[in-house]
């Protein structure tokens, strides 16, 4: 066991986490802002991986992976504004549809993939996203090469979460939104256009989460299959109940659970004496444990959470 | 509802299905194919032969009704235990987990080399998969709902990906059997499994179970306390509350009797079918579940028919990607839309 506390296995260790936490992180800020705004959208596990096919696919053909990166984007924010229809307009029990959503996405993803690579049993690999390390700050010692060589949406993610946080305490925006999400009817007396601010915050979750999905394939793999994200949308929106629906909670949130993740692959790779279906297990787990020890009673969520609103009620 | 002694039995049926919105399910289910045709032509397939394929695979011959039913009876279980937890508004997502460990329970009893009088070993093996899947697996989520306010959607979707896990590890380790080659456990004794029905089918005693069950969850539902808090705090969960039901104690009778129809699901399927455990058994049952539930409108008798209709599509769904070329996904692409559709009807919106 000796192997566990060497420089590169702890350097490449923490490099792998925050590498496999940026689409976490990111696919959760989303989905708070959704949340915030009172919409609980369970279908972002099926937007994730349909934006990480969408990326990859896009980026395999073109040969420019950030093609594939705008493309998750339009797709994911094109299905956050179904779940905004079907919750906003049509008052659909959420829970339900987002259910039925990810099912959709699962389905209509081994379809179109089908198509696009045939049946294959090596999935095909591209070079994707790479490393942007920033000038001089990537030549710290091992600070260096865990925080300062990764891509640049990386750096994106973290900006996205101060952007986030100003937007919610500072702007008008950010006020509409917590308004809405606490109490629709106030909101909607207070001249607030409910409808467009639940639209806007869910379309935005679901265009994050088609963001965070091709990071998947084009920064964290580089290759896709139909369980890429096996349940990386849902511990997102775990992530989003541990963060307490707060930005830098969420971002606390995103590195634990990817620590669990890092941690399987890890182990995975240098043939840890426990069995891999153990191993495999590690991220849901941890995942459970955390919401049994912090998700108590006051939870702190948006009032309305999960709730269809009838206009004018 | 007491007063239908006088019409036949026919009008009476007749009136139920009407009742149980059955119509609005079936017209949403044949929009839903509408739009998996569409799917297919844009794919490059023709969505006639695709069809035809899957009917004729699914009810062209006696193998193939019996194949189509097999399939139909853990979603009957699984539906049913699906709404049962709907009813609640436990939003229980974790069918396909406890359907997993349901079956790794009875595979437990059903591999023990006893000899009992006849036909206990098999009503043990049911017991240990009710147990299992509802008592020990279903009984997690509902705790932690009721107690400590964790969401259930969460919490059973990652017991599900812990059981299937749980499930390959246990084949390939402790419950392997040692004369094999493959990761399988022992196979039951003969005295534990489901007999035959129909010679030369796989139609075995499992459907007439689910079917059993069924009408015992119709009488649970409608006619007795449990139902009765489990619809109340469905319903009205604060007016239930002044009306002195405990809704800790109601979840958790949700959530067993719940967990345990699924579990029930796992181990007929491993006592009728498989006949030992094996990894990845079952095709998606516990997901499906949520769209039999959804389409029979959360009533057994529409559960029963929409099973019937999912199993058709699942035992279908190859024959259909042979002739036609239509990946087998497209079923998933169908149940998507068909719970979406489904989740913007009225009767959830009331529901809220």
């Amino acid at each position: 066991m000796s192997e566990f506390l060497t420089y590169n296995f702890i350097s490449g260790f923490l490099a792998s986490l925050l590498r496999v936490g940026t689409p976490i992180l990111i696919v959760a800020l989303g989905e708070m802002v959704a949340e915030r705004s009172g919409v609980l959208n369970l279908g972002i596990e099926g937007i994730m991986l349909a934006g990480s096919f969408t990326g990859f696919y896009l980026g395999f053909i073109s040969g420019n992976p950030w093609v594939g990166v705008a493309g998750a984007i339009m797709v994911g924010g094109a299905l956050g504004l179904l779940v905004a229809l079907l919750s906003v307009k049509w008052r659909a029990n959420q829970i339900v549809t987002g259910i039925g959503l990810w099912i959709f996405c699962l389905g209509l993803v081994g379809f179109v993939n089908r198509k696009a690579f045939g049946i294959i049993s090596v999935p095909p690999s591209i070079p994707g996203l790479t490393a942007d390390p920033i000038p001089f700050l990537c030549n710290i010692p091992m600070i260096g090469k865990i925080f300062f060589s990764q891509n640049i949406l990386f750096y994106f993610s973290w900006l996205l979460v101060i952007a986030i946080y100003y937007m919610l305490k500072y702007t008008s925006w950010g006020l509409n939104l917590k308004a809405v999400g606490e109490n629709p009817a106030v909101a909607e007396a207070a001249g607030i256009n409910y409808g467009m601010v639940r639209y806007i915050s869910v379309a935005f979750g679901g265009a994050m989460a088609g963001l965070g999905g091709a990071i998947l394939s084009l920064y964290v793999f580089h290759f896709f299959t139909d369980q890429i994200t096996t349940g990386m949308g849902f511990i997102a929106v775990a992530v989003v109940f541990f963060g307490r629906w707060r930005p830098f909670g969420v971002l606390l949130g995103s590195f634990v659970f990817a620590t669990a993740s890092a941690l399987q692959f890890r182990l995975q790779a240098m043939n840890f004496p426990l069995p891999y279906q153990i191993i495999l297990m590690l991220p849901y787990v941890t995942t459970l444990l955390i919401l049994i020890i912090f998700v108590r009673r006051k939870t702190g969520g948006p009032a309305s959470l999960g709730m269809a609103y009838k206009k004018g009620k | 509802m007491n007063s239908d002694s006088n019409i036949g039995l026919f009008r009476s049926i007749a009136l139920r299905v009407w009742q149980s919105d059955l119509i609005s399910g079936v017209i949403v289910v044949l929009a839903s194919l509408l739009l998996g045709a569409v799917l297919m032509v844009i794919y490059g397939s023709n969505p006639l032969i695709a069809y035809s394929a899957l009917l004729k695979s699914a009810f062209g011959s006696v193998n193939n009704i019996s194949e189509t039913l097999i399939k139909a009876c853990p979603l009957v279980l699984a539906g049913l235990g699906t709404a049962v937890a709907y009813r609640c508004k436990f939003w229980n997502i974790g069918s396909e987990g406890q359907i997993y460990v349901g079956a790794i329970t009875a595979t437990l009893v059903g591999t023990l080399p006893i000899s009992l009088p006849f036909g206990l070993h098999i009503v043990l093996v049911m017991i240990a998969g009710f147990l299992g899947g509802g008592g020990l697996y279903a009984l997690i989520p509902a705790f932690l709902k009721g107690r400590l306010k964790v969401n259930e959607v969460i919490s059973t979707i990652m017991l599900n990906y812990i059981a299937i896990n749980l499930v390959a590890y246990l084949v390939h380790g402790p419950m392997r059997d040692a004369e094999s080659y493959l990761p399988i456990s022992r196979r039951f004794v003969d005295a534990a499994n489901l007999p035959v029905l129909i010679s030369r089918t796989r139609f075995n005693l499992g459907l007439i179970i689910a079917l059993l069950v069924a009408i015992a969850v119709y009488f649970l539902i409608w006619r007795t306390v449990v139902g009765y808090r489990i619809r109340a705090i469905g319903e009205n969960i604060k007016a239930a509350r002044v009306g002195g039901i405990n809704p800790l104690r109601t979840l958790l009778w949700a959530g067993l009797i719940s967990g345990g129809l699924s579990g029930l699901a796992g181990s007929i399927e491993i006592a009728g079918i498989q006949h030992r455990l094996i990894e990845h058994f079952s095709p998606g049952y516990g997901y499906l579940a949520i769209a039999v539930a959804l389409v029979g409108n959360l009533r057994p008798l529409g559960i029963v028919v929409s099973a019937i209709l999912f199993g058709a599509l699942l035992s279908g769904s190859n024959a259909m990607q042979t002739a036609a070329d239509v990946p087998a996904t497209i079923i998933y692409v169908i149940e998507g839309m068909i719970i979406m559709i489904i989740s913007a009807r009225l009767l959830f919106r009331r529901a809220g």
